[in-house]
């Protein structure tokens, strides 16, 4: 019965899969055979052969005396014959050693050095913000309390340029006397790449000036600096400190305040050797 | 089956090997329907690798930009990635492409799920013990790599959701001291999103992993095979026997057909509950994520500890910084794998049993290993729950962040409650029931008209002794 079953699901499947295929009829009929062949040699071997229950001793544990004391006998043989060549075994273990130091050295090749990479991104100062559709931002054009991802003029998309321009009541904002003149017309800008694993930062709550992240809710407060006030996020979204150029068009004073992202090891000290500054 | 006898004397006449055959056509399989767990992981196994074999030939690893010409409107004229583009390839011109893709997906679910099961059974009934404590080592190693396999062909179709994934990733690498950005960069080929993580990511999923998966799977079976399989305890039972059917034909058969059901069922899920609808996430970019962004269930319990820990887990030393992913992602799992991994070995310092052990345990036997146990999945529960809270949040209606309290606290209080619940349980069931098959002999004790003693046997029903008393102690 299950077997004839299989045998017409079989041929149905075949059938589907010539004239064209379609997902869910293909796995139906294939669980049919396949559950229809299993159901069937299940029932076979429960029901039409006899219950053949058997006991038999079992042999865990070690083996038997002699075999054992014959192995150790022929290992501790082996020993003392290697022990008499003490020079040659320190030279084999020195050779394996330095082979194995070598070999490490393609594995270093798998990854390039992080270098100055995580310091940096492509903003340059005077670099004018790039909209998600490709616009350039002008000064007039966001309304208060909007919200919108900008990116460097020249590299539209780049996952670490990316940043988050809003337009605040600029009498509300409280940032470091140091940024102050970095935010013309309540216009802060901010990485938009969460500082605890990196995700884009995508929700703005307008009410309370929030920016939080959807993967693990770190919440910024934007007014303050982006100081992180809800969540794992530990330290505040480096900002883009923001100008107006003569055309009336958005553009950064330079790169981020900080380096952008997730945090590591080295974050505070600046890339070792690239003469750049520790930011 | 003239024709396997057949067979079997042709091979014989070449190689021999009829004692080996005779030995293994005999094996003894004990039967309990708990023992099918790991042969359902090892089924879904095979199929992930027939499955597999198959999307290999349509899938393509690489970053490389193309614009989206195929059936699905939405997506006609999108740029995406050429790994995208062929997963949709693989799901809309493919045919038979969907239903195989969803069956992978699904068997890897499973798959991960039947091991998880299946150890949670070795747990509880003991059978870890000596001298198969080797093989629980090796087991949960097969359990790691069945992550790892999971993690990387979940990045594959280079979708927005697992963009999400495999960013959290890089970031947790990146927060290790001292060889955080190498190895971020090591693994990843540069600074997230490396074009180059696709290949590397393929090279792992398709031969490095399943190539290790294999190598541990047949170390694990072959211990099974010569260690023989535990079994309960009942009549006629003993640590030196071994009872059951024998491989041919009744185990084998019954084997062979349960192989089969867990292909059906697994193609009935492939075919009929669609599984990481990457169309509907859309290619990844990288300014974008999903919300909500839940990775697979195996991942769930790291995603809660990343979402609930306190940020003040960051910290520097030395003018270097400790970045918070490092406590949450890395040093926490990192320590419950250990605990996990070592448990045979801490289990026997403190219980001081070095004996060797065939017959399983009641949970309610040990009842310190079970309630340690439940409370180890209630904190992997709450962990995963906490690892889903914005779904939760608004399937409860909610805030989010008013649940998370609410899961800080379940957190500290939850295991410890379920662990002293699970431990009165068994103690209670354990005091007042009796083995069902092998009852403790219970003696009464009479004085007799010459003033000595004579014994009476005692029939009474289970659960009529003097409550709080073992069994044991009553005779």
């Amino acid at each position: 019965m299950a077997f004839s079953l299989a045998i017409l699901a079989g041929l149905g499947l075949a059938i589907v899969y010539w004239r064209g295929g379609q997902t869910q009829i293909e796995g139906a009929l294939l669980a049919v055979a396949l559950i229809g062949i299993g159901g069937g040699l299940i029932y076979w071997s429960k029901q039409l052969m006899p219950p053949a229950e058997v006991t038999e001793p079992r042999h865990t544990g070690p083996s038997a005396d002699e075999d054992r004391e014959a192995v150790e006998g022929s290992l501790s043989e082996g020993e003392e014959r290697l022990a008499r060549r003490t020079l040659l075994g320190r030279l084999l273990i020195g050779a394996a050693g330095a082979l194995g130091l070598a070999a490490l050295f393609p594995i270093r090749s798998l990854g390039p050095s992080p270098g100055d990479t995580l310091y940096r991104t492509p903003w340059r100062a005077g670099m004018r913000l790039r909209d998600e559709t490709g616009r350039l931002v002008k000064v007039d054009e966001l309304e208060q309390d909007s919200f919108t991802t900008v990116f460097p003029e020249t590299a539209p998309g780049s996952a670490d340029g990316q940043a988050v321009l809003i337009r605040v009541d600029p009498s509300a904002l409280r940032l470091p006397a140091d940024r102050a003149d970095g935010a013309p017309e309540g216009y802060v800008c901010y990485s938009k790449v969460c500082t605890h694993l990196g995700c884009p930062i995508g929700l703005y709550l307008a009410a309370t000036h929030e920016l939080r992240c959807p993967c693990h809710q770190s919440t910024f407060d934007v007014l303050s600096g982006a100081e992180p006030v809800y969540g794992p996020a530990a330290r505040p979204l480096p900002q883009l400190l923001l100008e107006v150029d003569d055309d009336d068009y958005l553009v950064a004073q330079g790169d981020f305040t900080g380096p952008i992202g997730p945090g590591y090891w080295t974050i505070d000290k600046g890339p070792e050797g690239s003469g750049v500054d520790p930011l | 089956m003239k024709l396997v006898r057949k067979g079997v004397e042709e091979i014989d006449d070449r190689v021999g090997g009829a004692s080996f055959l005779k030995r293994s056509l005999g094996k003894v399989f004990p039967d309990h329907w708990a023992f099918m767990l790991g042969e359902v992981a090892l089924y879904s196994f095979v199929l992930l690798v027939l499955t597999g074999v198959f999307l290999t030939f349509f899938y393509e690893p690489s970053t490389r930009e193309v614009t989206y010409d195929g059936p699905y409107p939405p997506l006609q004229g999108e740029q995406m990635s050429a790994a995208y583009e062929s997963v949709m390839r693989i799901s809309y011109e493919v045919r038979a492409g969907l239903v195989m893709r969803q069956i992978h997906h699904w068997s890897a679910l499973v798959f991960v799920a039947a091991i998880l099961v299946h150890m949670l059974r070795v747990f509880f009934t003991g059978a870890f013990r000596k001298p198969r404590d080797i093989n629980w080592t090796v087991g949960f190693t097969l359990l790691l790599l069945g992550m790892g396999a999971g993690f990387t062909g979940y990045s594959l179709p280079d979708d927005l959701l697992s963009g999400t994934g495999i960013r959290i990733g890089y970031s947790a690498l990146l927060s290790i001291p001292v060889i955080g950005e190498w190895a971020a960069f090591l693994f990843f080929g540069g600074e997230y999103p490396a074009p180059a993580f696709l290949r590397r990511f393929y090279a792992l999923h398709i031969m490095i992993i399943p190539g290790l998966l294999i190598g541990a799977m047949t170390v694990h079976l072959m211990l099974v095979w010569r260690q023989k399989h535990t079994e309960f305890d009942g009549p006629g039972r003993s640590e030196h026997t071994v009872t059951g059917t024998r491989l041919w034909p009744n185990y084998g058969m019954k084997a062979l057909g349960l192989m089969f059901v867990v292909f059906g069922t697994l193609s009935l899920l492939g075919g009929l509950f669609q599984v990481n609808p990457i169309w509907l996430y859309g290619p990844f970019v990288p300014y974008s994520a999903s919300s909500p962004a839940q990775p697979d269930w195996y991942m769930g319990w790291i995603e809660g500890l990343v979402r609930l820990a306190p940020n003040w887990t960051e910290f520097s030393v030395f003018g270097y910084l400790v970045a918070e992913p490092f406590i949450p992602a890395v040093v926490l799992p990192g320590i419950f794998i250990t605990i996990v991994a070592l448990w045979p070995v801490l289990e026997r310092r403190f219980t001081g049993d070095h004996e060797m052990h065939n017959l399983l345990q009641r949970p309610r036997d040990a009842p310190i290993r079970t309630a340690l146990g439940v409370a180890g999945v209630t904190i992997m529960a709450v962990l995963t729950l906490a690892g889903s809270n914005d779904v939760l949040a608004k399937f409860l209606q909610i805030e989010v962040d008013t649940l998370n309290e609410v899961f800080k606290w379940l957190l500290l209080l939850a295991p410890p409650a379920a662990g002293y619940l699970t431990y009165r349980i068994c103690r209670e069931l354990r005091d007042r029931d009796e083995h069902p098959i092998r009852r403790p002999r219970r003696v009464r004790v009479r004085w007799n008209a010459e003033g000595g003693f004579d014994d009476v046997e005692d029939d009474a029903p289970p659960g009529a002794g003097s409550p709080g008393t073992r069994p044991e102690e009553r005779v």
